[in-house]
Formats: structure tokens, C-alpha cells, sequence
């Protein structure tokens, strides 16, 4: 890598598997099983931590001399308040039918503990540019799982990816309809989203042993 | 040479392979293995787990067979040309339409016990015996298979492998494998046309056939079309094998001679649903409901009805008396039970998205089951210590 140092591509990578924040520390389940029925409000809500996280991390470093410790969560709420606001009146403003799907979801990427846990244990200690990345690469991991389990559920759920339908007519019987195959109704329950995050959790444990917990 | 012989060599020569436990499944499955153990003194009892499970099966066995028959004389029935119950006509129907469903629960379970077996190592279990016998029991007629087959890899790897296998489940497989079928494929699990042979297909047409079950009929308020003593001896249309009381109440006492059922559950299970049904009574004759309200008509079935209409007593005597997910106390068994059947006739009246609530009571009764036994362990800890205290003082 000439762009980043060994230890800053580090930042990055660690997050996207060895170091994920759902599937190994198991953070931020609660989004990723509320609005992964469909693909496009996946990969929708990935962008928005993405873009969160990266300019969070950021400001939260600039301002880690100056932060009295006392009231260092509040300050944290507000810069992650301010973002997500920004996020959620961009979404408003020009993707209207999308905002409403995420619903309070944008605004509940406030509570996503990855964020808070981010800025606590990583940019309140480091300087700016390995914050960013640090940043970008948990909300990289995040996105990863999040497009993931997003994929299989529309996929398996409705029959379509971004809403285009790619199995086939289910109404009509085309395609792999005609031969008698029908959605998975679970599949868009959230329940499955639980299952579905299971399972990449244990291929991801029975690839890589050193990670099984006991 | 004979099978038993081969199957020995064929034991013999992939001793200590990876594929060793699915040849020793194979053998010991048919045959009593040759070696006997040689120093020590080991106590045999006759009531291992092959045993048990096919007791449990040899129970079943009359469900499966009226089942069949049931099948073909609810399709003619629907149709309008009623035979004989006992013709070749109904068996022919259920010949073709439940053994194909049997063949497919034994063969993917099976395939993916011994899967399993052989990656991890250990010896295949008989526990999938019963789970497949049961699940054919417990679904529509016109099932697609391969909903089936489906449904029942995901019951057996989520609801069983993961845990480890048999005996360390949470949740009883069939019934994770019914949840699974009835949330994925809604259409097929619930309504008025799964229940007959042939009704899915007609639905819409000129000779459509309906296939109401008694259920859906007081849940709409509706005149039901079916005299008690059909409701009793099953000639009711419902999912294969929980349609017949008369050999329900006979394998459950079967079940409860070989010890094999614990009798606790299946007497506390029933006083459960007839406790809740005399609630429900209780508020109708109070007059605290009017005659449109949705729930009237379910809720003014008499009590002791509720245990002759749905699923209630295949689940407490085939389902929730699985010795695994039960609770073990005695007297955690007595809860766990009651509870099942209080719940069951609860969801049954309330919600009319379920039209059955016999396995999701099951279901969470099945994860309550190791808290419940917690408690009546404490209990009993404290009462013992108490007994103490006062001789050490």
C-alpha cells in the first residue's frame, strides 16, 4: 500500500472482517435487523453511518484537547446529533420514498453503539487522519454485513434486488416462479435478519477459528 | 453373506475415516452390533434412546395410517362424491400425497444428521426419528415438497445442529420446522384451502372445492358443518395427523404405559386449555362481549370442545411431552404444561391471524422450560434449607 502505512491500512481492513463490529462485537444489531428487508435502504443507511462515522470520528479528534472529560458524552450527542440531522433532512430532501422507509431509523443512528463506542475508545486518543480512517473502516464493516444480510433477504424475501425483480414474476409465473417457487415470507421478518447475521457469524467463526470465544 | 455381515465389514473398513460414524449409524440402526464390552460391570437397560424414540414412533403410527385414509375421504367429500372411509379410493389419495411427504422429512433430515455426524465427528443420533415422523403429521396436504425439504434443513441445522444435536436443543425441530413453513410460505399453511387434497389448485375455478376447518369457522362466526362425534374420531378436514382424538387419547395413553410421555404434561397441558376455556365462557355468560363482537364465536365454544377442535391434543401429548425441551422437575412439568394450554386457547381466540396457537405456545413454552426448572430447583433449596437452619442453630 504506498497510499497508507502498515499500520493505518490496518484501521481500515481490521474492521471489514478479523475486528467486525456486528458479527464480532456484535454492536449495532438492532439496525441492521430493522431495515435490511430491502436492499436499497441497506446500502442507503450504510452511506449514512459511513458518512456519520467518518466526519464524527473527525471532529470528536479535533476537539479531544479541549473536551472537559466530564461531559465528553454529551458532546459526543451533539456532534452525533448534528450529523444524523443533516443526514436525515438530505434524505428528506432528495430521497423522499426512502426516508420514509428508514423511518426513525436515520434518526436512531444516534443510539448505533458503534458510533459512541468509536469515538470513546478510538478518536477521543488519536490524532486526526487515524480517526478518519478508523472511522471510515468500522462504518465500511458495519455496511459490509448490512448490504450482506440486505441482499439475501430482499433476494430471498421478495424476489428482487433494488426492486427489480430477478426471479421472475410472482404474480404472473415467470421465470423461477413458473416452476412452482414462491418468496420466503420470513425472510422479511426481522426475526430472519437475526438468523441471517447468525449464520455469517458462523462461517465467518468456522473459517477462522482463533475468533470462537471459549 | 447376509446384510448385517456386510454392513459389519463395511464398518470394519472405514473404522477410524472420516466417513466412520455414518457406517456405524447404518449398522447399529438395523442391527445390534457384534461387540459386547469386556471389563467392568456395566448395567443394561432396555430403554435407550432407539427405544424410546421407536415407542414414540409405534404411537404415531395410527395417526399417520388415518391420516392417509382421512386424505382421500376429505377430497371426495369436498367434491361432492363421497366414499367409504375405508375404500381404496381414500388410501390411494393418501397413498400419493403423504408418503411422498414422509420420504422427503426422513430423507433431508437424515441426510443432514449424517452430514453433520460426519463433519464433526461424532455418532449419528436417533433423535431425527421421531422429529421426522412427526413433521408429515403436522402440515397441510398439498405441501409442496420442496417447501418441505426446505423448511426441514432449516429446522434441523438452526433449531438442532447448532445447539449441538440431539438433546441439546432449545426448541422441539418439528415444531421449529411448522413455525418456519407457517411464517415463509403463509398461503400454504393457513386459510380454508390447504386443508383438502386438490383445493389450492381448483381455488378460483368453476368446481372449486373449500375445505373450511372448524376453526376458521367459528372465527368468523360461522355455522360449523361438522357433528361432534366427527370432530371426536377425526373425519374432519386439518393437517394430516392431529385430525383423530380417539388415537390421539390411545397413543397418549400408550405413550404414558411405556413411560415414555410424562403423563404430568399431558394431564396439565389439558387442564391448562380447559381452565382458559372456562374463562372465556365465564365472560360470555357475564355478557361483557355482544354476540358481533370477533371473538364471540370462538370464545362461546364450550370449554371442554376446545380440547376436540384444532390441534390441542396432538401437541400435548406428541409435542410438548418431548423430553428434551420440556421441563424436567416434576414440578416445573406441572407449569410448563398448564401454561401450553392456557396460552394455546389464548392465541386460538385472540388472534385470528393465527387460526392455531398449539405450536407457538409449545415454541415458548419450550424456551421457558430451563427458567421454569430454575426456580423450582431454588424453591426446593430454600425450603430445604430452612428445614435445616433451625437443627444448626
Amino acid at each position: 500500500m504506498g497510499l497508507l502505512s502498515k499500520k493505518d491500512s490496518k484501521l481500515i481492513l481490521d474492521p471489514l472482517a478479523d475486528n467486525n463490529p456486528i458479527t464480532i462485537q456484535v454492536l449495532g444489531i438492532c439496525s441492521a435487523l430493522a431495515i435490511t428487508a430491502e436492499l436499497k435502504a441497506s446500502i442507503v443507511m450504510a452511506i449514512s453511518v459511513l458518512f456519520v462515522m467518518g466526519v464524527g470520528n473527525v471532529v470528536i479528534s479535533m476537539l479531544r484537547n479541549v473536551i472537559p472529560s466530564k461531559i465528553r458524552i454529551i458532546v459526543q450527542l451533539v456532534v452525533v446529533a448534528t450529523l444524523v440531522i443533516i443526514v436525515d433532512l438530505v434524505l428528506k430532501a432528495y430521497a423522499y420514498e426512502l426516508s420514509k422507509t428508514l423511518s426513525v431509523f436515520v434518526g436512531l443512528i444516534i443510539t448505533n453503539c458503534i458510533i459512541m463506542g468509536r469515538f470513546e475508545a478510538f478518536a477521543l486518543g488519536n490524532g486526526l487522519w487515524r480517526s478518519f480512517l478508523d472511522g471510515i473502516g468500522n462504518a465500511l464493516g458495519y455496511g459490509v454485513i448490512l448490504i450482506i444480510v440486505g441482499f439475501f433477504r430482499e433476494l430471498l424475501g421478495s424476489g428482487t434486488l433494488l426492486g427489480i425483480p430477478v426471479l421472475g414474476d410472482p404474480i404472473e409465473k415467470t421465470g423461477v416462479y413458473a416452476l412452482g417457487y414462491e418468496n420466503n415470507g420470513f425472510m422479511l421478518l426481522s426475526p430472519m435478519a437475526l438468523i441471517v447475521v447468525g449464520l455469517i457469524i458462523w462461517v465467518q467463526r468456522s473459517r477462522n477459528k482463533a475468533l470462537i470465544e471459549d | 453373506m447376509a446384510l448385517k455381515e456386510k454392513l459389519h465389514t463395511l464398518k470394519e473398513k472405514y473404522r477410524g475415516t472420516k466417513m466412520a460414524p455414518a457406517f456405524n449409524a447404518l449398522h447399529t440402526f438395523l442391527y445390534l452390533p457384534n461387540e459386547t464390552t469386556h471389563n467392568g460391570t456395566h448395567i443394561k437397560a432396555a430403554d435407550d434412546l432407539k427405544r424410546t424414540m421407536n415407542t414414540v414412533i409405534l404411537a404415531l403410527v395410527p395417526c399417520l395410517l388415518f391420516g392417509m385414509f382421512n386424505a382421500g375421504y376429505q377430497h371426495y367429500a369436498a367434491l361432492g362424491q363421497p366414499v367409504d372411509f375405508l375404500s381404496w379410493d381414500s388410501l390411494y389419495i393418501g397413498i400419493i400425497k403423504v408418503l411422498p411427504l414422509v420420504v422427503v422429512s426422513y430423507g433431508v433430515g437424515l441426510a443432514i444428521e449424517f452430514l453433520f455426524a460426519v463433519i464433526k465427528g461424532h455418532e449419528v443420533e436417533e433423535g431425527y426419528l421421531v422429529t421426522g415422523m412427526l413433521v408429515p403429521l403436522i402440515v397441510p396436504i398439498d405441501l409442496p415438497l420442496w417447501m418441505l425439504a426446505v423448511a426441514v434443513a432449516f429446522g434441523v441445522v438452526i433449531g438442532k445442529e447448532v445447539f449441538g444435536g440431539t438433546g441439546m436443543n432449545i426448541l422441539n425441530p418439528a415444531l421449529t420446522i411448522r413455525a418456519f413453513l407457517f411464517f415463509a410460505y403463509p398461503t400454504w399453511m393457513s386459510g380454508d384451502k390447504v386443508w383438502v387434497h386438490g383445493a389450492v389448485e381448483r381455488a378460483g375455478t368453476a368446481d372449486a372445492i373449500s375445505g373450511e376447518t372448524i376453526l376458521g369457522s367459528y372465527a368468523q362466526n360461522q355455522e360449523v358443518l361438522y357433528s361432534l362425534s366427527d370432530m371426536f374420531y377425526g373425519f374432519i378436514p386439518g393437517s394430516i395427523g392431529e385430525t383423530s382424538k380417539l388415537l390421539i387419547i390411545l397413543g397418549g395413553l400408550f405413550l404414558i404405559f411405556t413411560k415414555v410421555g410424562s403423563w404430568r404434561i399431558m394431564l396439565s397441558t389439558i387442564i391448562g386449555a380447559l381452565v382458559m376455556g372456562l374463562i372465556f365462557n365465564g365472560v360470555v355468560d357475564a355478557g361483557w362481549i355482544g354476540e358481533t363482537s370477533k371473538f364471540y364465536g370462538l370464545m362461546s365454544v364450550p370449554f371442554w370442545q376446545h380440547l376436540i377442535i384444532g390441534s390441542i391434543l396432538f401437541g400435548a401429548v406428541y409435542m410438548a411431552t418431548d423430553p428434551v425441551t420440556a421441563s424436567q422437575t416434576n414440578k416445573g412439568k406441572w407449569i410448563y404444561g398448564f401454561l401450553i394450554g392456557f396460552i394455546s386457547i389464548m392465541i386460538r381466540v385472540f388472534n385470528p391471524a393465527y387460526p392455531e396457537g398449539v405450536f407457538l405456545a409449545i415454541l415458548l413454552m419450550n424456551v421457558f422450560a430451563p427458567t421454569i426448572d430454575h426456580y423450582v430447583i431454588q424453591a426446593n433449596i430454600k425450603k430445604r434449607m430452612k428445614r435445616l437452619k433451625p437443627n444448626v442453630a
